[in-house]
């Protein structure tokens, strides 16, 4: 079981803490929270049998936001010294006293329980940062080198990003938690190059919240995935085009996960219901009057929230406000039951408690309402993924994630895949391509008819979900079962653009 | 040293403890924003950051490898911690095939000695003073304000054990205004680049949001299809930074872009657009100047620049009178192949000679749509670079030039480079702000274009 890591400890946290909130306290203020953050983050991207890029980064840096005479007000710095916290509490103190004439209600917070000297540190084995250089590279280019021996693969391309996390926070109220986490990305693409253009296949390893034993068979199996990529794309390079018109589609995991995040994720946080993230990451059809009845999709439909999950990316113990991690139902039956929350809007609409999803990016940046890993749960003795194909007469079966995009309410997106398979009378009939599907978002989960089985269920996520301005980004996971969804319009990418 | 110490005294201490050929810079950061909802300040903040960025060179057996650390510094054991970090890395790398010698020290003009610009909060004052009026009057005229007010001032210092020394700041603001009805029906938007908010008047810009959402007091239904369409400044903004971000030689000769033109060779010389269109990135160009050497690893092309840090970056004209010129580069692929490394700058300046200001394209068309801007924009199919994406905040339909009222909006499924060919009317230049990109890419000056067939492929209900 990994420790918190001693160099983050040896840091004078609650020096600095004492002397931010002592400062705040000083200056008259109701509300008061320090950060002090260190992420280390490491790239390397692999361009056939070469390691192209090798980058890492640290940032460590604290924070300090305020509430006076009922505005926030925020401000951060790297020098990690208490005349350095004390001035940033009188910085942020200045930011409020800028904003007051523009803030016409006082910031409320729902309360929460305090949490002294709390410590978290998530499920993983093997710290991708104590793994030596030569190993890390060196089992991406064995992956790269399975796809270029392979007929037909002309290149190959590879990523591999982990992050180590550390947050300490600490308010007036009391609470003061320190955690940490760790997180992996690795993807191997295969490309194609010849008379028929260009074309590629991606695996669908998600990224997770494990170490580098993500990468030594635990949790996948990168060999296995990264042998059948030649021959999948050699077929995809074959594969007819498809014709556009209204299909049944049976979606893995690896694809169904980014609509659930785009359709459900994004259009359930409140910040955007309530207006917040108008002008940028837009509002939600989801609207807050809707809260109960709306009719979001099938009854199969059942989604929750949480931040406790083992290996998600939003996994994590105590939130960016200092809430303790809870799991919550988003949609039940088919209803909207529920939102994401921070502090101040559950307070605002009376839920009485934040359900736990603040985070900020960085010391640097403001905690906000970010997405908590947001799941479609599976069905109990539910049917499996060739069950539920079998029950499609002319259809789609999507696997894997590529092209996405959908509006600023949440209402209309369009997504692709890595592949595509056509079903024509409940069994796989080879692989088709230039396949958009495109729906309004309650037009598509109520035509969710099945959802499969706990053993279809597979936790996906994104490592760079991106919000709010100054712009941030978060991890989050996803899980879902396979599912399937009758009567969706599929588009022939080949035929959309100016040509005529 | 501690943090109070000058970054040109951090450079040469990183410098000083180096023991492998390296180039490094140390980027001082000053920010400071406001971000306003439904006519009330919801987040604002002051952020100062200093980095240093070591890029180590290593040999290794095969060849050259390189070594990045990034990191946030506060004093000598910061900078001597990155530098040995930055060296354990390179020398436990792999070859690269991009290894090229560090830049060597070449003449130029920059203030070295200066110390970093800076901002504050306060440069804010006025745009909060007219937002406090803006919110005030907002409720009477029905309204809701939304949007973001930033500035920031990047300074950086690089050094190399070539002796090359450069300074470069990157002044960057932006400000984006958002009105909504009271029933939220309705939306309109305003960007702005700006360097120091000085030209920046909050009345004027809501003054124009206040006609565009009086042009939607009419409400039409459109349905998908192909229209007429006049594409504004914005717009074009951010589909041509797309192109711009796919620009890679390397790929296009390897057939793996819209760039590519069979048999390992690419568009370069090919004609994409009728009308005389240039496009050019100018690290000096006035008004948008930006950092005029090298200072990333990788572009957003994903050229990687690893071996190339403290390259000067010249003008570069990419398209020229509707003919691709230029592709983006490094120095190693430029050796392989026999041409000139193109690293790319932060800004992109397209002309083609039009003197049609927006209001005088409306004038002359007899229907189609007029678009505010664009959101979501995301490739379908890398071979054509077709994207897709949505209309936003304001699609207007022009009928005997004259705006009639707003339409739904749309999603799009269109290629920058198919629509190059299409453009059938360009306006004047001028500089703009984008919709989507305007996070990470900020100095764009773009005409408004009309195209006879831009490809509206769903209706979108967002609003």
């Amino acid at each position: 079981m990994p420790q918190l890591d001693e160099r983050f400890l040896a840091l004078p946290l609650r020096t600095l803490s004492d002397a931010a909130l002592s400062k705040a306290k000083e200056l008259g203020c109701t509300h008061a929270e320090f950060r002090v953050e260190r992420l280390r983050q490491a790239y390397r991207s692999f361009r056939d049998h070469v390691l192209e890029t090798t980058a890492d980064g640290q940032t460590l840096g604290l924070s300090v936001r305020v509430v006076h005479n009922g505005v926030w007000g925020f401000a951060s710095d790297i020098t990690l010294s208490t005349d350095s916290a004390a001035h940033l509490a009188e910085r942020a103190v200045a930011t409020a006293r800028v904003s007051r004439p523009l803030t016409p209600a006082s910031v409320e917070l729902a309360d929460e329980d305090v949490y002294a000297d709390a410590t978290w540190v998530s499920a993983y084995e093997v710290d991708p940062f104590d793994v030596d250089e030569a190993t890390k590279t060196g089992r991406i280019l064995e992956l790269s080198e399975l796809l270029l021996v392979a007929p037909g693969v002309t290149h190959a391309t590879g990523i591999l990003g982990y992050v180590h996390e550390n947050k300490y926070f600490a308010n007036l109220a009391g609470t003061s938690t320190t955690q940490q986490r760790v997180r992996l990305q690795a993807q191997l693409t295969a490309v194609s190059v010849g008379d028929h253009g260009f074309a590629t296949m991606r695996t669908t390893a998600p990224p997770t919240g494990r170490g580098w034993e993500y990468l030594t068979g635990t949790g996948w199996d990168f060999e296995a995935e990264v042998a059948e990529i030649p021959e999948l794309l050699a077929a995809h390079v074959v594969a007819p085009s498809v014709e556009a018109g209204p299909y049944d589609l049976v979606i893995h995991p690896s694809n169904l996960f980014l609509t659930i995040h785009e359709s459900i994720g994004h259009a359930t946080e409140l910040d955007r219901a309530l207006g917040y993230e108008a002008a940028y990451a837009g509002t939600s059809f989801a609207t807050f009057d809707q809260l109960g009845t709306l009719h979001y999709g099938s009854e199969v439909m059942n989604v929750t929230g949480d931040r406790l999950v083992d290996h998600g990316l939003a996994t994590i113990g105590y939130d960016d406000e200092g809430v303790a991690q809870q799991q919550f139902d988003v949609i039940s039956g088919g209803t909207l039951v529920g939102y994401q929350l921070n502090r101040q809007m559950a307070a605002e609409k009376g839920f009485g408690r934040s359900n736990g999803c603040a985070y900020a990016d960085s010391p640097g940046h403001i905690a906000m309402q970010r997405m908590p890993n947001i799941s479609l749960q599976p069905a109990p003795g539910g049917p499996s993924t060739g069950d539920l194909i079998s029950g499609v007469d002319k259809g789609i079966y999507i696997v894997g994630d590529k092209s996405w995009s959908i509006d600023m309410q949440r209402y209309n997106f369009q997504f692709t895949g890595q592949r595509f398979y056509k079903i024509n009378k409940g069994r796989l009939a080879g692989q088709l391509k230039d396949v958009a599907y495109q729906a309004t978002t309650t037009d598509f989960w109520r035509a969710m008819e099945a959802v499969g089985s706990p053993d279809t269920y597979v936790l996906g996520g994104a490592f760079n979900c991106g919000k709010g301005q100054p712009g941030q980004i978060a991890p989050v996971s996803h899980g879902c079962p396979s599912a399937l969804f009758r009567k969706v319009n599929v588009l022939n990418t080949q035929a959309e653009g100016g040509q005529q | 040293m501690n943090a109070a110490a000058s970054p040109q005294d951090f450079v040469e201490r990183a410098l000083s403890v180096a023991s492998e050929p390296c180039v490094l810079w140390v980027t001082e950061h000053a920010e400071a924003n406001l971000r306003w909802a439904n006519n009330a300040l919801i987040t604002n903040g002051e952020m100062r950051s200093r980095r240093l960025t070591v890029t180590a060179i290593a040999e290794v057996a095969g060849g050259t490898a390189a070594g990045t650390v990034t990191q946030e510094i506060a004093g000598a054991e910061d900078v001597d911690a990155v530098v040995a970090a930055a060296e354990q890395l390179a020398r436990t790398a792999r070859p690269g095939e991009d290894a090229s010698p560090i830049v060597e020290n070449y003449a130029h003009h920059d203030a070295w000695a200066e110390p970093p610009e800076t901002t504050s909060i306060d440069v804010l004052s006025e745009v909060a003073k007219g937002l406090g009026v803006a919110f005030d009057g907002a409720p009477a005229a029905r309204q809701l304000l939304f949007g973001f007010a930033e500035h920031s001032v990047a300074t950086t210092y690089l050094g190399s054990s070539t002796g090359l020394r450069r300074r470069g700041v990157q002044r960057t603001g932006r400000v984006e205004l958002n009105a909504k009805t009271a029933d939220l029906a309705s939306s309109a938007w305003l960007g702005r680049a700006t360097r120091d908010f000085l030209d920046v008047d909050i009345a004027e810009a809501v003054d124009q949001l206040t006609t565009r959402l009086g042009w939607a007091a009419t409400k039409l239904d459109l349905p998908p299809g192909r229209y007429e369409t006049l594409l504004p400044p914005s717009a074009i903004a951010d589909l041509m930074i797309y192109a711009y971000w796919t620009a890679n030689a390397r790929d296009a000769e390897e057939g793996r872009n819209v760039f590519a033109s069979g048999n390992g060779s690419t568009k370069i010389g090919q004609r994409l657009a009728e009308l005389p269109i240039n496009l050019i990135s100018d690290p000096l160009y006035p008004g948008l100047e930006t950092i005029p050497f090298v200072d990333y690893t990788s572009s957003g092309d994903e050229t990687s620049w690893a071996f190339d840090a403290g390259l000067p970056i010249n003008a570069t004209t990419w398209i020229e009178k509707g003919v691709l010129r230029e592709l983006i580069r490094n120095r190693a692929h430029a050796a392989r192949t026999g041409t000139r490394p193109t690293p790319p700058a932060d800004n992109l300046i397209m002309d083609g000679g039009g003197t049609a200001n927006l209001q005088q394209m409306i004038s002359r068309t007899e229907r189609g749509l007029l678009l505010t801007c664009l959101w979501y924009i995301r490739d379908v199919d890398p071979e054509r670079l077709l994207l897709t994406g949505l209309t936003r905040d304001g699609v207007y339909l022009v009928e005997d030039g004259e705006v009639v009222g707003a339409v739904n909006n749309f999603r799009f499924n269109d290629s920058p480079i198919e629509l190059l060919g299409r453009i059938t009317e360009i306006g004047a230049a001028e500089l703009t702000l984008c919709r989507e990109w305007n996070d990470y890419f900020n100095r764009t000056i773009m005409p408004p274009i009309r195209v006879p067939d831009f490809n509206m492929s769903t209706v979108s209900q967002a609003s």
